[in-house]
């Protein structure tokens, strides 16, 4: 497989074109359709975040962020995010190394049971949860009497972000620990080592790149969750809201500066989980090449 | 089999992680999930299917998410097909960042997507304003909805394929070549057959997430009755109204077809597995 993939670099490298390539106006052609196509659907509305944000001036864009309901839609998606994102990253460390490091059956159900989340739509995970804990569902009776309110109150929120988030930390890791084997592992137990110290300091070295992808794709998601939470959130301004609820408040009231302005913060979140992304890419790229000239 | 119980003897932790990974799953998505099932079970069927699939307003959202889905992941199966290819086979400047670009969908929230392009897609909007003189209009109508598919289902169609086309054999290529084929002979008869299976894969993956995809779509939408009104809207206009049981009959139609997906992208997979 090695030698296949260096011969392929090396015929193009070496100008071997005429199998491989196609003349230069196919390849203008094809990269211009490209391009356009993703400024189309990508860069032009990028650009309009911004442009919109500060469309009227500084001082508009920084008072959307003073506005007590704008701050405390920041607080509560802070909020969920810090319950959200290390729950399933202890879950995702929990279910890669069971399912990685150890010969089970069902383990190709369990994978695609872990992945089901990302199949349910946004609108059904808020469903369910007001179906579970509604007035109407099945706790609900049992929550009253308690006088603990779940839907329309923050703990829904807060569930419904954790069941769309389910996934992302276990989704990484799973396939990265199942490259690596557990020879290691093997070896620092052979050496006399303890549970907790195979994690920390040989499993934990290797992952520590896509866990941290991982977490940052999860934050992502979960502080920009929209569809799940606008169902149980109830949106009542400056308690159950969150950022993207307190954006589609803004924007329909025509308030599209200052709704701009939240959606630009949430770009900017946006964009740094691409530039970790392709850092982290990058470094495991470059960790691969030195590892095979090395061999 | 020898080695496998030695696996499981060397390294602690399973039943620990094990075990909190199955409560986990579980609490927070099985059960769940599991409550919706029993909830529609209260109904009887006849009730059910007035509720999920006789009534025309439910019936035009299903036609609308489906359709809409479908033309979306088409269109990125063509485009992300292009976007792949260029990214795997030709230099060009800025390509580094063109492909972290292909993941701004995953990370972008969905409500962000949907103001953007309501407002890019509007008459008043920057494309809006030069498609306009055309009669082409984009924003409220059911290609709005589209275009917002399209932009959430580009990942899936580019990040399938590109893997697919970096593991291809160039040997093949070089022999059909000198066997006298020519280039768009290649395209059909080599690299075509052998990438299939991804670009079906991403199609499907696409499909399955416009059908449920609500954030970017209810900004562009228009949400009207009938005509510019999802099916993961309908399920949130009923609960509104309080009709948990319909809402409920709907939810369980959407989830069923996901099920359906997941089937059909698993056995994409398998086959697409086979070709390597």
């Amino acid at each position: 497989m090695a030698g296949n993939v260096q011969s392929c670099g090396h015929s193009t490298q070496l100008g071997v074109r005429g199998c491989r390539s196609e003349s230069n106006l196919v390849r203008c052609i094809l990269i211009a359709t490209a391009l356009m196509f993703l400024t189309l659907v990508l860069v032009l509305p990028l650009v309009l975040i911004f442009a919109t944000a500060f469309s009227r001036g500084i001082g508009v864009y920084v008072s959307a962020f003073s506005d007590p309901d704008a701050l405390s839609a920041i607080r509560l998606t802070l909020l969920t995010a810090a319950v959200a994102v290390p729950l399933n990253t202890v879950f995702g460390v929990c279910a890669a190394w069971a399912i990685a490091k150890f010969e089970f059956c069902g383990k190709n159900i369990l994978i695609t049971l872990i992945d089901l989340p990302f199949a349910v739509s946004p609108v059904i995970a808020g469903l369910i949860f007001v179906i579970l804990f509604g007035s109407w569902g099945f706790f609900g009776n049992w929550l009253f009497a308690h006088n603990i309110q779940i839907i329309f109150a923050k703990p829904g929120i807060i569930i419904a972000t954790v069941f769309i988030t389910f996934p992302f930390v276990a989704r990484e890791l799973i396939p990265l620990m199942q490259a690596q084997g557990s020879e290691e592992e093997q070896s620092a137990i052979v050496l006399g080592a303890g549970a907790w110290q195979i994690f920390r300091r040989v499993t934990l070295p290797n992952i520590k790149w896509g866990l941290l992808y991982g977490v940052i794709l999860c934050n992502a998601r979960a502080m920009g969750e929209f569809g799940a939470v606008s169902v149980v959130s109830g949106h009542i301004r400056g308690l159950t809201n969150t950022m993207p609820l307190h954006l589609e408040i803004l924007y329909n009231e025509y308030n599209f500066a200052a709704a701009f302005a939240i959606a630009s913060m949430l770009t900017f979140l946006a964009l740094i989980t691409l530039v970790l992304k392709s850092l982290i890419e990058w470094r495991s790229a470059r960790h691969l090449a030195l590892e095979k000239q090395e061999v | 089999m020898l080695q496998v119980r030695n696996k499981k003897r060397v390294l602690p932790g399973f039943g620990m992680t094990m075990g909190f990974t199955l409560v986990y799953l579980s609490l927070m998505v099985l059960i769940p999930l599991a409550g919706l099932f029993i909830m529609s079970s209260r109904m009887s069927w006849s009730d059910f299917l007035d509720k999920a699939v006789f009534d025309p307003r439910v019936l035009a959202a299903y036609r609308l998410s489906f359709s809409s889905a479908f033309m979306a992941a088409f269109v990125n199966a063509v485009f992300g097909f292009i976007v792949a290819w260029v990214l795997v086979r030709y230099r060009f400047w800025g390509k580094r960042l063109v492909d972290a670009l292909v993941d701004l969908p995953f990370a972008l929230p969905t409500a962000v997507s949907g103001i953007a392009l309501t407002t890019l897609y509007a008459t008043t909007g920057w494309v809006g304003n030069l498609l306009e003189p055309f009669g082409i209009s984009v924003a409220y109508t059911s290609s709005g909805i589209v275009v917002a598919l399209i932009l959430i289902g580009l990942p899936f169609a580019v990040r399938t394929v590109q893997p697919a086309m970096e593991d291809m054999e160039i040997e093949l290529e070089e022999a059909a070549t000198s066997l006298g084929a020519t280039r768009l002979q290649v395209l059909a008869r080599v690299i075509g057959p052998s990438i299939l299976p991804s670009i079906l894969s991403g199609f499907t993956l696409a499909f399955a997430r416009g059908i449920g995809e609500f954030g970017s779509v209810y900004f562009i939408a228009g949400n009207m009755p009938m005509k510019t009104e999802i099916a993961p809207l309908l399920i949130i206009i009923k609960l509104e109204q309080y009709d948990a049981l319909g809402a409920a009959a709907i939810g369980v139609v959407m989830l069923v077809t996901s099920f359906c997906m997941i089937f059909i992208i698993n056995m994409l997979q398998f086959w697409s597995r086979r070709y390597q």
